[in-house]
């Protein structure tokens, strides 16, 4: 595709995009690595704390604690989303928030701030998807079919 | 403790992950989380995200990689069970905590708080 893109630009296009391409500021590569690490593992130690609270004072084994884990980390990103704070965690951090599931959380409680203005159904109610949605289409789609490949397997006798 | 490490280990090491999909393969965040949602469905069909959760603890269930593996384990526990309809039934067995409380606690904030900027 970008090739057959090139081939449409004139000469002076293409010199300008070669220029454009040498100007652009440069990725941090390794200190985005760095800090995504850091501010993920600060995210799944708080998890790990927090599961660790509903195994002691709660009635969850280690199997289901997960669950409740997620519930409560959701919650505390939609408070600092709602708090603005949460925009400034993850421009610092990047997929280190973007990533655990504070970012699915994230993605869900701005969309719905963000187009309350329109409605409450046409706006929060129809717009709080709008990244979401596609997590959970394609992880959908993909445990359905891994599911049936599973079954297929079991079938012919395999594994 | 050891748990408290290995947590923060793997958890930071899939944001890494993550970071390098979207610096390294110019991947947007969105399709960063879905191709780290599939890519958990598929470990979990290969029985390797659960060794994992054993291992890091929240390391492994708290990025969304687990929510691909939660919604494979949902949907196979209920085919062992119910036979091929649990493919449908059951998918969203163990992936309900997150999507409700997403949508109970998004709902509340759009109630709540107002638009910044």
């Amino acid at each position: 595709m970008p090739s057959q893109k090139k081939k449409k630009l004139t000469t002076a296009q293409q010199q300008y995009q070669k220029l454009a391409k040498a100007k652009e500021p440069k990725r941090p590569f390794l200190l985005n690595m760095i800090r995504a690490f850091i501010a993920g593992g600060i995210i799944c130690t708080i998890g790990q704390a927090i599961q660790w609270l509903f195994i002691t004072y709660g009635k969850f084994s280690e199997e289901n604690a997960g669950n409740p884990t997620v519930a409560v980390l959701i919650m505390i990103s939609v408070l600092l989303t709602g708090f603005g704070i949460f925009d400034h965690l993850a421009q610092w951090s990047g997929a280190g928030t973007a990533v655990p599931i504070t970012g699915f959380a994230n993605s869900m409680a701005s969309a719905a701030i963000e187009h309350r203005s329109e409605g409450f159904v046409l706006g929060v109610g129809a717009k709080m998807f709008k990244l979401a949605g596609s997590v959970i289409v394609y992880g959908v789609f993909s445990a359905f079919v891994i599911v049936l490949i599973k079954i297929l397997i079991k079938a012919l006798g395999g594994i | 403790m050891g748990k408290f490490i290995y947590a923060f280990l793997v958890g930071g090491g899939i944001c890494v992950i993550g970071q390098i999909l979207m610096d390294v393969f110019k991947l947007t965040p969105a399709h960063t989380m879905c191709t780290l949602v599939v890519t958990g469905a598929i470990l979990g069909g290969f029985n390797l995200y659960e060794p994992l959760i054993k291992f890091a603890g929240a390391g492994a269930t708290v990025p969304i990689s687990s929510f691909g593996n939660s919604l494979f384990q949902g949907a196979w526990h209920e085919v062992q069970r119910d036979g091929i309809i649990g493919a449908i039934t059951g998918i969203f067995e163990i992936t309900s905590a997150g999507i409700s409380s997403a949508i109970i606690f998004g709902f509340l904030a759009a109630l709540l708080f107002k638009p910044k900027g």
